[in-house]
């Protein structure tokens, strides 16, 4: 018997990081146009930090939310549009507009421990008629009862989905293991796991969370995205083949749209580097990594101990503005 | 020693018993009751331990008491919309700790004195008061185009309230940045941090400013800081402004006093402590009036 797996490609959402959020919407629309092709099931498109991103703490996109939604929502066919919001950054109005322009999936986003602050967008979203996925962030943070306690949180507010995310890609697959076989059984909806590859275990992750139940995983062309970036999409869908799972991407066409189409926009290649192996190990957010280099060449200080430094601070998503803090501190020592 | 202005609190959640503490510490108003809806609570229960009168009677009992002049809401935003045309009616002044907004909103140390006679004082949030006077301390020496707050606080600190209403901080911070901060446009982003233990709430503020001057800029911040400290010594600079290019980074850390939250609890405390430093300023402006008149 095939299960099937959905994926979700976040090659223009996650892969903003890796680009600092300059794809124009052009891009948006020609990489879109060719994922929906490629078969692949959802599409996730925006800022790197979801809805309202756009900022001095995260870096300013290239173009408006509005902007990216109206290139993409008049290209797709097949997938869904879907937007990632991060309560405390985004709000409901933001989300009420990304319904306008047709978005039909919304992922919010909280840190694993605050899935609370997202019971009011996740209600809003199911109101608007969206799919609403309960996204729980630095899920490495916390033990799998706590990951469970979250996750039923979300599916009391009525998420559809719930997903354990590893965005500090600071795990290994006996842990993402854990954690999924844990929000497996103690919830009825579906599961899903977002992988990051500083440890170069994101593909190795995303099949352990598979073979733990999870339903549904997250993927981007040529891994473009925070830190080391993601799960590869297309070497996925390969794998998946391989294993007997079906995933109903077309294998050559989105190989095609990785090293055709994405491949040759991208700023750097995207590689495990010693700043992003020392995000994943230190257990940061991924998205630290460009912010941590130019503070590290601001400040003259070692990007890996600004890193180091803010793991051991415990940060989570989004506190960008605790680079500047940490390296403005280990300068003058 | 001058009469001391009978006041009164709304609300005995972690904002009102809070504030209670600190309003024993005022020279200049009088806390005469705490009124609440639950006999139970624990705020009820500390304020009469005090020595206050309580009353889980709301608003109520507190209504058609000439004697009480001032009135601090620290209930929510929907049941200040109701007190607010109540107490004004009465011929009360509102400090209003919620996001309702029905009155200005006001940072003490940026634009007090020209709210000093409304009716109805809107506090913004304790995002608003811990960043806008950094908004307001640039634009006092640059023309501000675009100001950004991040405020980081502990999970701990933030109430089932702030957590259900998350985009209401973030909406009303933001306008507060562009109507106090007098920043052309405003944004807030709020981050909750469980750490253990509890961080201490940290803010950034980005501003775009054109050509700034680097002098001018750390001197009135470092101003605008002392001003504030007087009302919340916890609060510091700690990193001096950062320029580069078109854009200055300031970042505070909010220390509380811990008079019944915790220090960790920045973030709440910069709020009471700024509505008893509002409120200290109106009682001492109507004894003045009082004093006018019966000369």
């Amino acid at each position: 018997m095939q299960k099937r797996i959905r994926i979700v490609d976040s090659t223009l959402r996650d892969g903003m990081h890796a680009v600092s959020h300059q794809f124009s919407p052009e891009d948006m629309a020609q990489i879109a146009t060719a994922l929906d092709e490629a078969g692949i099931d959802t599409i996730e498109i925006g800022h790197g930090d979801g809805l309202g991103g756009t900022s001095y703490q995260y870096g300013f996109a290239r173009a408006s939310d509005e902007e990216y939604l109206k290139a993409v929502s008049g290209v797709l066919k097949y997938a869904k549009l879907d937007v990632l919001l991060l309560p405390g950054i985004g709000t409901k109005k933001d989300l009420e507009f990304a319904a306008k322009y047709n978005a039909k999936v919304a992922r919010i986003a909280t840190h694993v421990t605050e899935a609370d602050v997202g019971e009011q967008h996740i209600k809003l979203a199911k109101e608007l008629g969206m799919e609403a996925i309960g996204f729980l962030m630095m899920s490495h943070m916390v033990t799998p009862e706590k990951v469970v306690e979250q996750a039923k949180l979300f599916e009391s507010y009525g998420a559809d989905v719930v997903y354990v995310t590893d965005s500090a890609g600071a795990m290994v697959p006996v842990e993402i293991a854990a954690r999924i076989r844990a929000v497996k059984e103690a919830v009825s909806i579906p599961v899903g796991h977002h992988a990051h590859n500083n440890l170069s275990l994101a593909l190795a992750n995303t099949l352990a969370a598979i073979e733990a139940g999870a339903d549904m995983v997250d993927g981007t062309c040529k891994g473009l995205g925070a830190g080391a970036g993601n799960t590869q999409t297309e070497v996925l869908v390969a794998v998946l083949n391989k294993l007997g799972y079906e995933t109903g991407v077309d294998l050559y066409k989105i190989m095609d749209v990785a090293d055709d189409i994405v491949a040759p926009k991208m700023k750097r290649p995207q590689v495990i580097d010693k700043n992003s192996l020392s995000i994943g190990y230190a257990g940061v957010y991924g998205s630290f990594l460009l912010h941590a280099e130019r503070a590290a060449e601001k400040f003259g200080v070692d990007a890996r101990d600004i890193l180091i430094e803010l793991g051991q601070r415990k940060t989570v998503g989004g506190q960008e503005d605790m680079i500047i803090d940490v390296a403005y501190e280990l300068s003058k020592k | 020693m001058a009469q001391k202005i009978k006041v009164a609190i709304i609300g005995p959640g972690n904002i009102g018993i809070d504030l209670m503490y600190k309003l024993m510490e005022s020279k200049y108003v009088d806390l005469d009751i705490m009124v609440g809806i639950d006999p139970n609570s624990e705020g009820l229960r500390l304020a009469r331990e005090n020595g206050f009168r309580t009353s889980d009677k709301g608003i109520s009992a507190i209504l058609g008491n000439d004697e009480i002049k001032i009135v601090f809401d620290s209930t929510g935003a929907r049941p200040h919309l109701k007190h607010a045309p109540l107490l004004e009616k009465d011929g009360k002044v509102a400090i209003d700790l919620t996001p309702a907004a029905v009155g200005p909103y006001v940072i003490p140390t940026v634009n007090l004195d020209e709210y000093i006679d409304s009716p109805n004082i809107n506090l913004v949030t304790c995002g608003g008061q811990a960043t806008i006077p950094m908004v307001a301390a640039v634009s006092q020496v640059a023309e501000v185009e675009y100001a950004e707050i991040v405020a980081t606080i502990s999970s701990r600190s933030a109430g089932p309230g702030t957590r259900q209403n998350i985009d209401e901080f973030t909406k009303t911070t933001a306008k507060g940045i562009e109507i106090v901060g007098r920043a052309k446009r405003g944004k807030a982003i709020i981050i909750l941090n469980p750490a253990e233990p509890p961080i201490m709430m940290r803010d950034t503020i980005y501003t775009k400013v054109k050509n700034p001057d680097e002098k001018a800029i750390r001197e009135s911040v470092a101003a605008m800081v002392s001003k504030v400290q007087e009302y919340v010594p916890g609060y510091k600079l700690r990193v001096p402004p950062i320029i580069d290019g078109d854009k200055v980074t300031i970042m505070v850390e909010v220390e509380g006093a811990g008079h019944y939250l915790p220090k960790y609890s920045g973030n709440l405390d910069i709020i009471t402590s700024a509505a008893k430093a509002v409120a200290d300023k109106i009682a001492q402006k109507i004894v003045k009036d009082i004093e006018k008149e019966v000369v």
